[in-house]
Order: structure tokens, then C-alpha cells, then sequence
């Protein structure tokens, strides 16, 4: 057995990993669910109600859609940054504690 | 069937709108612009030569040896995928419908958070050089690796014409040369820089281009503002204005006219049935997460700390660029619609896609023109490198060095074998791109897109993420989901109607991802299910090792050779 194959098998046997891997995952499916819905969403309102998104916004021209478009371009960053400031910081700190366990 | 085209062509990262308005009238020798594209290949051949210098080993040429940050990943990354259509055919489609271009723009966008929420770390921690390591990691390797090398070989030929065509088209329209000049000298360029400096050279490439198209777009947007206060509601309202004395001077009824002006600030006519909104939706979506070329990118960090860094750069950069578009694109009816010395004929001149061009001309002159048209085509430089790394790794790497050497083949060998491959395929491309040049190439690229998404994007998926996928499930549904995707291309109206003449199309729906995606999905599902055979037991077995693998980066391919 290689020391590769030792860890993996500590590893597998440590409860923080399964905690750690089904918090990411689920993390990482609720963020993918947003944004899919956020898009779709965003399409279906195109397709059945045009003129909501064409309405203007008070008494200018700038149309709802506008900051409707600008805010799907900002949650689509904002989600990928929350998702790396997670994983990079906390998720990452919990991962390297249960490998330097598996490897002593 | 126009907006179809426009449609088709604007996911690509070429200047296919040329194609699609009219066709690209050559314009006189702009001697600025090709000074300046002359100095960007001055400077990145020169990177090259430093780059060849340290490229010794197969990881070295794959993946610049893993030593690139998330940072300029991302950038590079950024720089793949901001092409000369975003910037062009975007920009274009706002000048001329207003506020549809904004829903190409985020379609193109939601790609990457799925990217990084679903694949980034598990792709960096298994994988070494081509996304088939990743794909094919738990399986028997012959049969998944040459579906993946069929795929990667299949939507990289598509692309690459697509990048042929548009490369001639817009040399021709921005410095005034003819069109089998430019493939030529795209080819050869291309060639080079893969040839001598592979992945480190093509990083830079693609991160320089990347630092100057989102200067360029940056200045123009800020120019823009500048003559309105920098209040959008201002810019916003001299637009509509001038819509609408546009549609006064062809000869609406006031009433009309308002309506006209007024309907740049909402969704026009892009989107008119949902079902094939929603499918063009999904090949933009899961096709980023598919291509061969943007995968690869994954394999140059050093680990899958910074490839979430790398997609999270990319996104800001990309959708950044997308926010300047949109100023642009309205900076244009503001500023060129209304000057005669841009129209010919009450059209643009030179084409719909030069809106960007002008724009460029009427706020920084001749100088500012010149760069921009050098950015322009130094981007299909970049993609066309990037694509040509890709398909000569899936037959260097995939093909040669793991199924017909059995991972014998030393890293010279395995580098002499991509040269060759680079070597041929830049000359196919060259032949190709000339004789595709009459061709409408849009639905080359729309396939390659669904090809991704149908193909590429469920076997990397289900291998990663579900236990139960077996090397028949992976290679055989991955099949499907390309054979789907193809056919139903055929029987599309893009194909079935346009090109061959028919009456109606069976598939009446602009891309075939709706039914293609859950066809490759169902595909492998169903044939892992029924999969009894011995192999399928090792396949299920191995996931267990392989998730904690991709979890955790035990024993992940460092990237480089030791």
C-alpha cells in the first residue's frame, strides 16, 4: 500500500471529511440552482412578458430590464466569489487539518 | 432566418457577424492598425522565444509546467473566451437592436460560476494535461479516452474553420488586405507560437491580448460617459432620441417612430419562442463547461485552490467587459449612427459588425482605431493558438502517447508527436479557412457549442459525480449525446432549410441542446445501469478512491514533470 493509498483510506474513515465534502457539495449545488434559476428565470421573463423588463423606471428611459440584465452579470460574480471566499478560506483550512492527520 | 444567423454566430468567439450582415467589404490599408498588430507579434514572439527556451517536457508544452497563477489563469482564461465576436458582434447587436445584446452577453456568462460550482477542483485534482485524464480516470482507457479525443478533435475542427473564416473576413474589413492573406498569416502565427512555446507561450498570448482589449473597451466606455456626465440615464435618453429621429427620417408616423426609439431599452426580437430561447440557453451554458480548450486551462495552475481563484477572475473580467459592451454598443448610436462620414447608403460602412470600429474612430481617432482593429484580430490569434494546443494534446497525449503507447512514449517523443499534429492541423485550417470562405460557417460553431454541451459536459459530470457510471456508460452515452446533438443540427433549419434547400425542418428548434443534453445524460445512465459486465464492477469500485481523489487532492499530478 502506498502512502497515497494509506491517506485515502484514513481519509474516507474521517467523519470531518464526510461532513466537509457533503457542506462543499451542497454549497456548490444550492449556488449552481441559483444561478441556473436566475438565467432561466431571466429567459422565461423574456419570452412571456416583454414589457415588463421594456417598462420604464420612474420618469427617465432607462427600462427595469436594465438593472435586471446588470444584476444577473453581478450575481453571477457575486456567487462565484462567495463560493471561492468559502472554499479557499475555511473549507481549505478544515481540508489541509484532516490530510496532515491522515499523513502522520 | 437573418436574426437566426446573427443568433448562431454572435456564441461564437469569432467576427461571424461579418458574415451574417452582408458581407465585409474590403477597406482601404489601414497602415496603423497592421503597424500595431505588427508590434503585438513583435512582442509575442518574443515571449516564444523565451517560453521555447524553458519548454523541455510534455508538461511543460501542455501546461506550462503548472506554474501559472489563478490570477493569470484567469485572465488568460478571460482572454480565451472574450473573443472578437463579444466585442464586435455584440457591440453590433446593441448598436442596432439595443438592449437584446445584454441577453447574449449574460447567457455567455452563467457558464462559468457552473463551472467553478460543479468541476473546477475535482477537474484540477484529477487531472494532468487534457480533460480526458479527468474523464477517463476510474475506467478502462481506451474506449473513453478516444471518445474524448474524437470529441475534443471534432468541436476544435469546428471552431477552428469558424476562426478561419472569420479571421480572413475581418483582416479583410479592418486593415484592408485580401482574405487568404489573413488565413495565412493566422495560420502560420498560430503555428508558431504553439510550435516553439506551447501552453506558456499560449498563456501569454492570451493574457496580453486579454490586458488590451479590456483597456481598449475601458477607455471607449469611459469616453463615452464622459460626454454625458457619466450618467447612463443621459446616454440612455440621447439614444432613444436618436432611434427615433432615425425612424422619423425613414418615414414613420411620430407615433411609430416614439415606439421605435423607445424599444432599444427593452428585449426586441431576439427571443420569440421560448423553448428554443431556453435551448440556446443551455448549449451557451453547459457548452462553456464542455470545450476542450477552456478545460485545459484548468491543468497549468498548481492546484485547485488556485483554479477556483481562476474562474473566479475570469467571471469578473468577463462580465466586466460585458457591462462596457453594452456602453459601447449605445455609445454608437449616439456617436456614429448620427455621422454621415460612417454611412454609406444609410448603412454602416464597411458592415453591421464595424459599429465598435467607428466608435473607436470617432473618440480616439486614427491612432485609437488602429489599436483597436490590432486587438481585434489579435484575439482570433489567441483563441485560434488556444484551440490548435488542445486538439494536437488530444492526439499527442490521449491518443498516441496513452492508447497506442500504453503511457510508454517518452515526454520527447510524446512533444515530437504535437508538433506534428500542430504542424498538420495549422495547415489543415489554412486549406480549410480558404475553402470555407463563401460558406456561412455559423452553425459550425453552434454545433460545436451543442457538441460540448451534449457530449463533453454529462461524461464529466456523471464520472465525477455519480458512482454508478461505467466505462460502456461513459463511452457509448457520451457517443449519444454527440450523435444527437449532430443529427438534430442536420435536421435543423440552420441546415435542413438554409443549406439544403428544404421546405420545413423535422427539428424546428434553433439549437438541439434541449433535447441533445438530456439525451447524453439519459444515455449514460441507462447504458451504466444495464452494464453488467466485469469491467463495470472495477468502474464502480474505483469511485469511492477516485471522489476522495477529487476532494481532497491526494496524489494529484503536481503538472509537472519531476
Amino acid at each position: 500500500m502506498g502512502s497515497d493509498e494509506q491517506a485515502i483510506a484514513r481519509v474516507r474513515s474521517d467523519p470531518r471529511y464526510a461532513a466537509l465534502v457533503r457542506r462543499r457539495s451542497r454549497l456548490g449545488w444550492a449556488l449552481a440552482a441559483l444561478m441556473v434559476a436566475a438565467f432561466l428565470g431571466y429567459i422565461l421573463l423574456i419570452a412571456f412578458d416583454k414589457a415588463l423588463l421594456a417598462a420604464p423606471i420612474g420618469a427617465g428611459v432607462t427600462s427595469v430590464g436594465i438593472p435586471v440584465g446588470f444584476g444577473l452579470i453581478l450575481l453571477a460574480v457575486a456567487l462565484t466569489g462567495l463560493y471561492v471566499a468559502r472554499a479557499n478560506g475555511r473549507y481549505d483550512a478544515e481540508l489541509a487539518a484532516i490530510l496532515a492527520d491522515a499523513r502522520a | 432566418m437573418r436574426r437566426l444567423v446573427v443568433a448562431l454566430a454572435l456564441i461564437a468567439p469569432v467576427p461571424l457577424l461579418a458574415h451574417a450582415i452582408g458581407p465585409a467589404t474590403r477597406q482601404p490599408v489601414n497602415w496603423t492598425a497592421i503597424g500595431l498588430f505588427a508590434l503585438f507579434v513583435a512582442l509575442t514572439l518574443w515571449i516564444t522565444k523565451v517560453a521555447a527556451s524553458r519548454t523541455r517536457t510534455a508538461a511543460d508544452f501542455y501546461t506550462a509546467g503548472g506554474g501559472i497563477t489563478g490570477f493569470q489563469n484567469g485572465l488568460a482564461m478571460a482572454g480565451d473566451y472574450m473573443s472578437a465576436a463579444s466585442f464586435l458582434g455584440i457591440s453590433a447587436q446593441i448598436f442596432s437592436d439595443g438592449y437584446d445584446g445584454l441577453i447574449y452577453s449574460t447567457g455567455f456568462l452563467v457558464g462559468w460560476p457552473l463551472m467553478l460550482f460543479l468541476m473546477a477542483e475535482r477537474l484540477r485534482n484529477l487531472g494532468r494535461f487534457t480533460f480526458a485524464d479527468v474523464a477517463s480516470y476510474r475506467f478502462a482507457q481506451p474506449p473513453v479516452r478516444s471518445f474524448a479525443a474524437v470529441s475534443t478533435l471534432l468541436v476544435v475542427s469546428f471552431y477552428l474553420i469558424a476562426q478561419m473564416v472569420g479571421a480572413g473576413q475581418l483582416i479583410k474589413l479592418l486593415f484592408g488586405l485580401p482574405y487568404a492573406y489573413a488565413v495565412v498569416i493566422v495560420g502560420a502565427l498560430m503555428m508558431l507560437y504553439v510550435l516553439f512555446g506551447g501552453m506558456r507561450a499560449t498563456t501569454w498570448v492570451q493574457i496580453i491580448k486579454a490586458v488590451m482589449l479590456l483597456a481598449g473597451a475601458t477607455f471607449m466606455a469611459v469616453m463615452v460617459l464622459a460626454k454625458f456626465g457619466f450618467s447612463l440615464e443621459a446616454l440612455f435618453a440621447r439614444a432613444v432620441a436618436v432611434k427615433t429621429d432615425l425612424a422619423l427620417a425613414t418615414g414613420s408616423t411620430p407615433g411609430e417612430a416614439a415606439t421605435k426609439g423607445r424599444s432599444i431599452m427593452g428585449p426586441g426580437n431576439f427571443i420569440k419562442d421560448p423553448v428554443s430561447a431556453i435551448s440556446f440557453g443551455l448549449a451557451l451554458m453547459l457548452g462553456t463547461a464542455g470545450l476542450p480548450h477552456i478545460l485545459m486551462r484548468f491543468f497549468t495552475v498548481p492546484d485547485a485552490r488556485q483554479a477556483r481563484k481562476s474562474v473566479l477572475w475570469a467571471t469578473t473580467w468577463i462580465g466586466y467587459f460585458y457591462v462596457l459592451t453594452f456602453v459601447i454598443g449605445f455609445g454608437a448610436i449616439v456617436l456614429v449612427a448620427t455621422d454621415p462620414s460612417y454611412l454609406e447608403d444609410g448603412a454602416l460602412r464597411g458592415g453591421g459588425n464595424m459599429a465598435a470600429i467607428h466608435l473607436a474612430h470617432a473618440i480616439g481617432g486614427n491612432a485609437f482605431l488602429g489599436f483597436i482593429s490590432a486587438v481585434a484580430f489579435a484575439t482570433i490569434l489567441a483563441v485560434v493558438a488556444g484551440l490548435t494546443l488542445s486538439a494536437a494534446s488530444a492526439v499527442s497525449h490521449d491518443l498516441y502517447a496513452t492508447l497506442i503507447r500504453k503511457g510508454q512514449a517518452t515526454s520527447a517523443e510524446e512533444l515530437r508527436v504535437s508538433r506534428l499534429t500542430t504542424l498538420a492541423l495549422g495547415a489543415l485550417a489554412v486549406l480549410l479557412g480558404i475553402l470555407f470562405e463563401t460558406q456561412n460557417v455559423a452553425f459550425m460553431v453552434s454545433l460545436a457549442f451543442a457538441l460540448a454541451a451534449s457530449g463533453n459536459f454529462p461524461v464529466l459530470v456523471l464520472s465525477l459525480l455519480w458512482g454508478g457510471c461505467t466505462t460502456r456508460g461513459a463511452a457509448w452515452g457520451g457517443s449519444i449525446g454527440l450523435l444527437t446533438a449532430f443529427g438534430l443540427t442536420i435536421l435543423s433549419p440552420a441546415i435542413w432549410v438554409t443549406i439544403l434547400g428544404h421546405a420545413a425542418a423535422p427539428f424546428p428548434y434553433t439549437s438541439p441542446a434541449i433535447v441533445s443534453v438530456p439525451a447524453g445524460f439519459l444515455a449514460i445512465w441507462l447504458i451504466s445501469l444495464l452494464d453488467t459486465s466485469p469491467r463495470a464492477a472495477i468502474d464502480k469500485a474505483g469511485y469511492p478512491d477516485q471522489r476522495v481523489r477529487s476532494e481532497t487532492g491526494i496524489g494529484a499530478f503536481s503538472a509537472s514533470d519531476h
